[in-house]
């Protein structure tokens, strides 16, 4: 029973990974950014979930409107910010530089933002159904109905994702565009378009993580929140793994890494909480730093 | 010398890199179903002049016409809606899109819904549209058959023909081909002959090319760069006997 325990815990955690990769990988494939800004940004959008249950009640409205408030967020930032620092400083030792330092610089604005707005303390996000495990055979599982949810709802999510991405106009432009943005506006993309569609979409991503990642976790929202850190770590390590430039190695990825900790803490140590991460993110990029899937990037580069 | 409704026409054209003159006072017209050749030696200006003329690079000066208007040197984002398209020297094929999927890049103008309306998944129509033109631009250049292929897997005379449906898919005026023969068997380049000749009837060519017997045999108009300046310009038979060209080519001082 500990066994399938640790297995559904891992993937309920993991497809919440994935998502946040998805979104790290989104942004990466669209303007070569690496987004520290990422979990800033879905913390930002669950605030504004947070505003949608209290003022309206239902979850299932809350989603939508963190998911629209994270795209808006992203699409402003890469607009107003990205764009500008890309376009100044595209020469020098600063140039690929200057617009992964400016994410980190607006994590740290978001959070002192949003202490400002809704104070240090935490505030409590109701989850749709209940967290408390299904009973089988008289045995109590962690796994919930909550956390099924979770899962189904990711699942979801990312089958529309890829459908959008195989099957559309907008799929095949951010597709083109992120092979290669030069060939792609000489064949008539509005290449600055998908750049934004891109952020817009990994804000929506990275909103639902941010508001599974509370539910999932004890409930609890607040600036400095362990969880979204966690969130921000587990997010890059699951791109990573995944190669960076892949949205299924992201899925993978998050998955692998939900799993691997799981086990982690089970088998070896919950002392290792914290640890477990960094040490399976040193140990990709020692053994494989292309990532799992990121032998197409490797021929590229 | 200039017809005034030329499909496009530049005049002037002064581009410099650093303290480097890259052209210097070039001219340049393509009448309508022209087929227009650019050649020189390596190093004379050819790509750059290429590079002004779809907005990779900006001139100094100079002055661009189309159909005989007057207007700015155009943007990359605008050429598909000018009516201009252009093929790269490295053919450039998105290699982890399929062949078809690489043409529908190119028909990207024909998608008028906006970003709302299709990811509502209204765009329906717009892509069935989309992909009956890409198919018969892949018919065009005989690569229907590459249609699901994708395109890293191709060989290299393939990747030239999805590269020219590329272009057709956004039903140019004007065609730019960078070095379309290069690097093709005299087979393949027979039949590049064949495809620009047909081509010419719908649209006009310029081409920039190293293959002397490609260039005589299409082009009806000839502009030789060297040292960023037009030495001479003509038809094909004036531009062989050109003194200054053949010193050009042949490096014996005039």
């Amino acid at each position: 029973m500990d066994f399938l325990n640790t297995l559904l815990i891992g993937i309920t955690a993991g497809s919440i990974y994935s998502l946040m990769a998805i979104s790290m990988v989104l942004v990466w494939r669209s303007t070569r950014v690496v987004n520290f800004a990422q979990a800033g940004m879905a913390l930002l959008s669950t605030y504004f979930g947070f505003e949608a249950v209290t003022k309206l009640g239902s979850f299932w409205i809350a989603l939508p409107v963190a998911m629209l408030g994270g795209a808006l967020v992203a699409a402003l930032v890469e607009m107003i910010l990205i764009r500008l620092l890309v376009k100044h400083s595209s020469s020098g030792p600063i140039a690929g530089v200057a617009p992964i330092i400016a994410t980190l610089g607006l994590l740290g604005v978001i959070r002192a933002s949003a202490s400002m707005i809704w104070g240090g303390q935490d505030v409590r996000i109701v989850g749709p159904v209940s967290n408390d495990g299904f009973t089988i055979n008289g045995t109590t599982l962690v796994f919930s109905p909550l956390k099924l949810l979770i899962l189904v709802t990711v699942l979801v999510l990312m089958l529309i994702l890829s459908l959008v991405f195989q099957k559309t106009n907008i799929g095949l432009a951010l597709r083109a565009s992120a092979y290669s943005p030069e060939i792609a506006r000489l064949s008539g993309i509005k290449v600055d378009w998908v750049r934004t569609l891109g952020w817009a979409l990994a804000g929506a991503a990275g909103a639902v993580a941010g508001m599974f990642q509370t539910v999932n976790g004890n409930g609890t929202l607040s600036p400095d929140s362990i969880e979204f850190s966690l969130l921000l770590v587990s997010g890059f390590i699951a791109a990573v793994i995944g190669g960076l430039d892949s949205l299924i190695g992201a899925v993978i990825g998050g998955l692998v890494l939900g799993l691997m900790i799981s086990f982690v803490l089970m088998y070896i140590s919950s002392g290792l909480f914290f640890i477990a991460p960094f040490v399976i993110l040193l140990l990709v990029l020692f053994i494989r730093p292309q990532g799992i899937f990121g032998a197409k990037a490797a021929r590229r580069a | 010398m200039s017809t005034n409704n030329a499909a496009l026409r530049v005049e002037g054209v002064n581009i410099s890199f650093g303290g480097l003159r890259a052209l210097n006072d070039v001219y340049l017209e393509i009448g309508k179903n022209e087929v227009v050749g650019l050649i020189g030696p390596n190093g004379a200006g050819k790509t750059t002049l290429f590079n002004a003329l779809c907005g990779l690079v900006k001139p100094d000066s100079g002055k661009f016409f189309l159909d005989g208007q007057e207007q700015d040197f155009p943007h990359t984002a605008q050429l598909v809606d000018l009516g201009i398209a252009r093929t790269l020297q490295g053919v450039g094929l998105f290699g982890d899109l399929t062949v078809l999927e690489n043409v529908m890049v190119g028909a990207q103008h024909l998608a008028t819904s906006g970003l709302i309306s299709a990811a509502l998944g209204r765009s329906g129509k717009d892509e069935k549209e989309i992909r009956r033109k890409s198919r018969a631009a892949l018919e065009k250049v005989y690569a229907g058959g590459l249609a699901n292929r994708r395109a890293d897997t191709l060989s290299y005379p393939d990747t030239k023909r999805v590269a020219i449906a590329r272009a057709l898919v956004s039903e140019p005026k004007i065609l730019m081909l960078d070095e379309p023969a290069g690097g093709l068997g005299a087979q393949d380049i027979e039949w590049m002959n064949l495809l620009i000749r047909n081509l010419s009837a719908t649209m006009s060519i310029l081409l920039v090319e190293h293959h002397m017997d490609v260039v005589m045999s299409v082009c009806s108009k000839l502009y030789v760069l060297n040292f960023g300046e037009v030495i001479a310009s003509g038809s094909a038979e004036t531009v062989r006997r050109d003194p200054a060209v053949m010193a050009a080519y042949l490096g014996t001082g005039v």
